[in-house]
């Protein structure tokens, strides 16, 4: 262990004070509210209650918390099958056309969600680019009513967040030692058990990264449905956002803050596991 | 069929800005024909005055916390690359949980931690939680450089008599600051395209260009949110190449 200058002292402790002031403290703010009462003049009366957690178990709530789920849960499907493929086309791809491909990908991974989004209703709208490619290639004979509806609200899911999958799972699979896959080829291994017993358990960790990148957004990025589902569907960020703004309800939007949190640490506790199910997998 | 299915992913993941694009100059304003080319809509954003205000609250935002996550965040990951320190795991993970984290949660939670400590919620407020969302991310992108970097380099020098700080202004800066810069560009547009946590911990004294599109798209669409969005494109597209390029040169 290096003995510590001054120097060293000062950026250890403004850093770590930063983390502790700014992310772990207002988390531990977050959990202990969600034990607390709401007061009628304050945000939150310190009167221990479990109250929170009960209600989040009333139908109204849960119904929105599991629809929201459901949407999430489907989304990180849909977007794990559309992007497996492609991330392995990437990382497969010749070298000197993988940088700009992958640029490609990083691009919309770093553009405004809200702005790609937006670019959507062009497309979905009644009068919109879709209605009129459908209706002149004659597939529909009326314009489909897509924006303002679930449907809508999928899609812009998926769109917005497919970078999250891709990168991550591209991270992993360019990592994958091809020769393991022409050695079981050699071995006279078919194309499914390749994919099966080489493939998937060594892109494991960005399966997982990848999907826990796509899920907690899903389940928290109120402004797709306000956007693009006029506001009809409630997913669990738009939930909290009204607790917290509308109803002034702390405990009650901390509570389900919470079960984003876990659902968060689940989601890390699986990625701990892929890491080393891959790890093993590649001494082998 | 490789070829097929990549084309297609792509032009799915652009056709819409494109479209958002090639409407920001369309001059029919609903229709989806395309009318002429026009510059109206460019015009009409400029002279929006309360939109530019935000987008000048949205500049300066991004480029005072970027700078100060780069300087902190560049800190924490000399931290974390040289030292031993007691709860370097813990607060190594933490980083890492940090990135992971809803950005829901670091909104509402930040949003409570200024309401206890009683600052009022504005400028300031917005510049701590810029600052803490981008700092894991120059963490990452700095430590990742420094982590293809020979350590005895830095013995020898100490073994010459070098002092900690003249170790890191002569050796370690320069031979990371591609990295540092790249994450300075990230920050700039983490912090620019900020809505969500953005959207709990700003007042309504201080607006901001992300939220001002939220709301002005919540009542419809305009062609010079169109021409808006278009810039905030192009800005984010320049960094990220800018970005991507200083991080490639290492390898």
């Amino acid at each position: 262990m290096n003995k510590l200058s001054f120097f060293s002292k000062i950026s250890i402790s403004l850093v770590l004070v930063w983390l502790v002031l700014f992310a772990l403290i207002p988390n531990f703010l977050v959990i202990i509210s969600s034990f607390l009462t709401k007061g009628d003049t304050q945000f939150l009366l310190f009167e221990f209650s479990l109250d929170s957690y009960i209600k989040l178990f009333d139908y109204t709530y849960l119904s929105v918390f599991l629809d929201s789920m459901k949407l999430a849960i489907i989304t990180t499907l849909i977007a794990l099958i559309i992007s497996f493929p492609f991330a392995y086309i990437i990382a497969t791809a010749p070298k000197k056309f993988r940088f700009i491909l992958l640029l490609l990908v990083i691009i919309p991974f770093w553009t405004s969600s809200l702005v790609r989004t937006y670019a959507l209703i062009a497309i979905l709208k009644t009068k919109g680019l879709l209605n009129a490619l459908l209706l002149f290639l004659g597939i529909i004979d009326q314009p489909l009513e897509i924006m303002y509806t679930q449907t809508a609200v999928f899609i812009g899911m998926v769109y917005t967040l497919l970078p999250f999958m891709i990168l991550p799972l591209y991270a992993s699979i360019e990592k994958i030692d091809f020769r393991l896959i022409e050695a079981a080829k050699d071995l006279g291994a078919s194309k499914f058990q390749i994919f099966k017993t080489i493939i998937i358990p060594l892109s494991l960790p960005g399966i997982i990264a990848g999907s826990t990148l796509v899920l907690l957004p899903a389940l928290g990025m109120f402004f797709i449905p306000d956007i693009l589902g006029g506001a009809k569907e409630l997913i669990i960020g738009s939930f909290i956002r009204n607790q917290f703004l509308l109803f002034r309800d702390w405990p009650f939007g901390s509570a389900a803050s919470v079960v984003l949190l876990l659902i968060m640490f689940l989601m890390l506790a699986l990625l701990a596991k892929a890491q080393k199910i891959s790890a093993s997998k590649e001494k082998q | 069929m490789r070829k097929a299915y990549s084309s297609l992913i792509f032009t799915l993941l652009y056709l819409p800005i494109i479209v958002l694009i090639v409407y920001s100059f369309n001059s029919s304003k609903y229709s989806v024909q395309w009318k002429g080319f026009t510059f109206e809509w460019y015009e009409k954003l400029f002279a929006n005055s309360s939109l530019m205000e935000a987008a000048l609250h949205s500049v300066q935002v991004a480029f005072i916390s970027a700078i100060l996550a780069t300087i902190l965040g560049t800190l924490g990951a000399l931290v974390f690359f040289r030292y031993d320190f007691f709860g370097k795991k813990v607060f190594h993970s933490l980083v890492l949980v940090l990135i992971m984290s809803p950005e829901i949660v670091m909104g509402i939670s930040l949003l409570m931690l200024f309401v206890f400590i009683s600052l009022p919620l504005g400028f300031t407020s917005l510049l701590l939680a810029h600052i803490t969302f981008c700092l894991p991310f120059v963490i990452v992108v700095v430590l990742t450089r420094l982590n293809g970097f020979d350590k005895n380099i830095i013995e020898a020098a100490k073994d010459l008599g070098a002092t900690e700080f003249v170790v890191f202004k002569n050796i370690i800066l320069p031979n990371i600051f591609p990295a540092i810069l790249a994450g300075f560009l990230l920050s700039l547009t983490l912090s620019f395209d900020d809505v969500i946590i953005s959207f709990f911990v700003t007042g309504p004294d201080y607006e901001i260009l992300p939220l001002k599109i939220y709301s002005m798209v919540r009542l419809g669409v305009k062609p010079e949110i169109n021409a808006l969005c278009t810039i905030m494109f192009i800005f984010t597209l320049i960094m990220v190449l800018f970005s991507q390029f200083l991080i490639k040169e290492r390898r």
